[in-house]
């Protein structure tokens, strides 16, 4: 895999968005090529080579390219590896909104912290972060009604509110705590949460599984425990309580067929 | 003193007669002129098509309902991979989304396009302080819109009782009090039902509470206009839209027309407007026989010369349907369960805003696509046959260049036709594939500028190239002797080389180059009537006891269109 090293020359005023970041549009690219992709702060437009040190070689394809990010200032850069489909993004920092939003495949990997609507409607491929998230990780656009529907996230540290709302496939791996609104209207897909959650749990989900290994504040009303299990999680065995509830056959789109969402939490 | 001499393009303009004849197109002063001194700035179309700006009949580009899409369908600004909001030409604002752009997006778009002049084409008279602030902030196009008359208390009861000297007289205030066009009908009795969780689905229906029915509801609102010399014909969005077999209350709708002669003396031949007639025309008793009727729609148009029509072609794009049709809206949601919005406008009308996916693999969409492109393609009159998608109810209008090439390349239409998931199925339910015809850029320019221009009343300043007219100008880079295909046509035609409005260059190589110099106009029509203390009366007695403002706080001030041109009749 050929390796193209970028480094931010100084810290953005405003917010940087740099969706052509990615492999996609690097592979098969001279540099000079790369440093005319484009980038806008604010209003303003720019080229990449305008912001950043571009060393390296990018390689044929999308799969073959690797791109290291290095700061100053990725905290104040969007959409990194936004929309990509293949290849490797290592961010040796914290990055901002919309990271590895509607990625389709290949790897995202952030060192630092990741702001909110990162994954965002995620397809497929992997993204860890070594940091914590911020709001709506995995989650669907305002508005939109289509979530994550495949790939992996998985964050080392806490994630904030409103996790994988509209959820369909995939899976989001919490080691730490997360804040309220896990899975609201979840259609399918895993989340598992390795610490607690706060409050409203898998509200209005239809289907799909939240694992909250330390429970949560409150559990929704909709919910009733049925069973205890032994279960395979990320890897581990342990017993959890199985409760299932929510909008189920409520669902207009149920047509009649009995589904539940689930939430397990540890058996302590 | 500016002139500026577009030299040695293909002219296609029906006002003047040319058929893509090599010849030059003098411009000063914002007018076109026959000739100009010999200081003039040259601009070089050898090879390159010339028409006039074009102009859109149907679109709704502003006001409540538009901003209601805005406001619940934030995802609108993120699209297929791509981000929609950009600063995309270095002299103009930043643009944002794409079923429902901004109003900077929608003006820039348009230029690109080579279009000069659009009509918004549902104004609830309630809100239309909120249309003239949006119509306000569109840059460069002129604007104009249309009050919704169809389901409005004060007309229901004129007309209910033959008084059409009133009806004339409260729809001559209304269009002073919203500075409005033209009387536009959305499902006329329909929507008011609607608020009793009813509907009108034949011409023959009751509306609940009234004693009319929508057949009433027509025929009294073209004696109306007629009877006030309004330059726009009635604009109709008939019963029953968007079901299966309602081509028959299409019929219906449009034979009441028949009984009645234009009264204008700006150029109409026509009393009755059909508005995106695509939804109209479906046979079938339900979504699995579904059909299209376009061809015993259109042969009833093309020997009616009172109607004219547009097409409302669907583009197969993801977008966001808007309409003062509630219940239709209502019904709509119901069926592919994403959002839901429905507004109540008093007195006046309803609405609703649903976001809706044409998929290219949904049989029923690639039905309603032919269907579009059918209606243009049976026309035998182009001069009242114009091209629009309802935007953004079939599609965004910046969809239009495409239509253009489907309709212009047969090639192109049939790749798609044949590409379809279930293409033998759509085939068998559809004339499209039988049609050979292909639209010529003369026929183009009548669908998008003359026709327009006549039908709206606006053929003595707009559509045409003819001296002592507005020098909205549009150059292409299609050379007719040397047609481009397919994608080529339609990029050609999404970004005209040069866009001049009222004789300044705006648009240079599909870029807006400077918006700021040009003034975009509010055109309205100002009608004459004796004064009418009945209608006064009834006015200040429904202010006082239904509506919810003040009738001082109704009026659209001004302040709200700081550049009108009134057309007084």
């Amino acid at each position: 895999m050929n390796t193209v090293t970028i480094k931010l020359k100084a810290v953005p005023n405003l917010y940087l968005e740099c969706e052509s970041v990615t492999p996609d549009k690097f592979a098969g690219k001279s540099l000079e090529e790369i440093a005319a992709l484009p980038c806008s702060e604010g209003k303003r437009n720019y080229t990449l080579g305008e912001w950043f040190e571009i060393s390296g070689v990018p390689g044929a394809t999308a799969a073959e390219t690797k791109i290291d990010v290095y700061g100053p200032g990725t905290s104040k850069c969007k959409y990194f590896g936004a929309w990509m489909t293949a290849g490797e993004v290592v961010v040796n920092g914290t990055a901002d909104m919309f990271t590895g939003a509607w990625m389709e495949g290949g790897k995202l990997h952030i060192k630092g912290d990741v702001r909110s609507f990162s994954g965002l409607q995620m397809k497929g491929g992997e993204m860890l972060v070594e940091g914590r998230a911020w709001n709506y990780l995995g989650a669907a656009y305002r508005g939109d009604w289509r979530g994550m529907q495949g790939g992996l996230i998985r964050i080392k540290g806490d994630a904030g509110s409103d996790v994988a709302t509209f959820m369909n496939g995939g899976t989001i791996i919490i080691e730490g705590n997360a804040d309220i609104h896990i899975g609201t209207h979840a259609e399918g897909g895993t989340i598992i949460i390795k610490g607690k959650a706060h409050r409203r749990v898998g509200g209005q989900m239809v289907k799909g599984e939240i694992y909250v290994f330390h429970g949560c504040d409150v559990m929704m009303p909709g919910y009733k425990k049925i069973e205890e299990r032994e279960i395979e999680v990320d890897g581990e065995k342990h017993m959890f309580n199985v409760f299932i509830g929510d909008l189920g056959e409520r669902h207009p789109k149920s047509k009649g067929e009995v589904v539940y969402g689930h939430i397990y939490t540890l058996k302590e | 003193m500016t002139e500026i001499i577009i030299k040695n393009g293909h002219v296609f303009d029906a006002v003047t007669g040319q058929k893509g004849d090599v010849a030059d197109v003098c411009m000063k002063d914002g007018k076109f002129v026959d000739k100009v001194s010999s200081s003039a700035t040259v601009i070089d179309a050898t090879g390159k098509t010339v028409m006039a700006g074009a102009l859109d009949v149907h679109t709704h580009v502003a006001g409540p309902k538009v901003n209601l899409g805005r406001w619940f369908r934030p995802e609108d600004k993120f699209r297929l991979g791509e981000r929609c909001s950009a600063k995309i030409d270095p002299k103009t604002k930043i643009e944002g989304g794409f079923s429902i752009p901004t109003v900077y997006k929608t003006g820039y778009e348009y230029a690109r396009m080579g279009f000069g002049f659009l009509m918004e084409a549902a104004m609830p008279p309630l809100y239309s302080r909120h249309v003239h602030e949006e119509i306000r902030d569109t840059p460069i196009v002129d604007e104009a819109a249309m009050p919704v008359f169809g389901n409005n208390w004060f007309m229901f009861e004129y007309l209910k009782n033959g008084e059409i000297d009133n009806a004339a007289a409260y729809v001559a205030w209304m269009l002073r009090q919203t500075k409005g066009y033209g009387i536009k009908c959305v499902n006329p009795g329909g929507s008011e039902a609607w608020a009793w969780g009813l509907n009108c689905m034949t011409i023959n229906d009751q509306v609940p509470y009234f004693d009319i029915t929508p057949k009433e509801i027509i025929a009294g609102l073209i004696t109306t206009n007629e009877e006030l010399h309004l330059p726009h014909s009635v604009h109709l969005h008939s019963n029953n839209l968007g079901n299966p077999g309602n081509y028959t209350t299409t019929l219906d709708s449009l034979k009441i027309a028949e009984d009645f002669k234009p009264n204008t003396n700006l150029g109409r031949k026509t009393v009755l407007h059909h508005t995106h007639l695509q939804f109209h025309s479906y046979g079938g008793t339900g979504w699995g026989d579904f059909e299209s009727k376009s061809k015993e729609v259109m042969d009833y148009v093309n020997k009616t010369e009172q109607i004219s029509i547009d097409t409302g072609c669907v583009t197969l794009d993801e977008t966001t349907t808007m309409t003062a049709d509630g219940p239709f809206e209502y019904h709509l949601g119901a069926l592919n369960h994403l959002k839901w919005g429905n507004v109540d406008v008093e007195l006046e009308t309803s609405s609703g805003v649903v976001p809706y996916i044409y998929g290219k693999n949904v049989k029923v969409c690639d039905i309603q696509w032919a269907i579009g492109l059918e209606i243009a393609l049976f026309s035998k009159d182009p001069m009242r046959t114009m091209i629009t998608t309802d935007h953004p109810n079939a599609g965004p209008f910046t969809r239009y260049p495409r239509i253009y090439a489907w309709l212009m390349d047969k090639q192109y239409r049939d790749d798609l036709l044949n590409s379809f998931k279930y293409a033998t199925k759509v085939i068998d339910a559809t004339y499209l594939a039988e049609i050979d015809r292909e639209i010529s850029l003369y026929e183009l320019s009548q669908m998008t500028r003359a026709g327009p221009a006549q039908v709206l009343g606006l053929s003595g300043s707009m559509g045409g190239l003819a001296s002592g007219m507005k020098a909205n100008l549009a150059v292409y880079n299609i050379n007719p002797d040397n047609m481009p295909k397919g994608l080529d046509l339609e990029n050609a035609f999404a970004k005209s080389a040069y866009f001049f409005k009222d004789g300044v260059k705006v648009v240079e190589n599909g870029v807006v180059v400077d918006a700021d110099p040009v003034v975009k106009k509010t055109y309205w029509v100002d009608a004459k009537v004796p004064e009418n203390k009945q209608v006064l009366h009834d006015i200040n007695e429904k202010f006082l006891k239904y509506y919810s403002v003040n009738l001082g706080n109704y009026e659209v001030i001004d302040h709200y269109a700081p550049h009108q041109e009134i057309i007084e009749v």
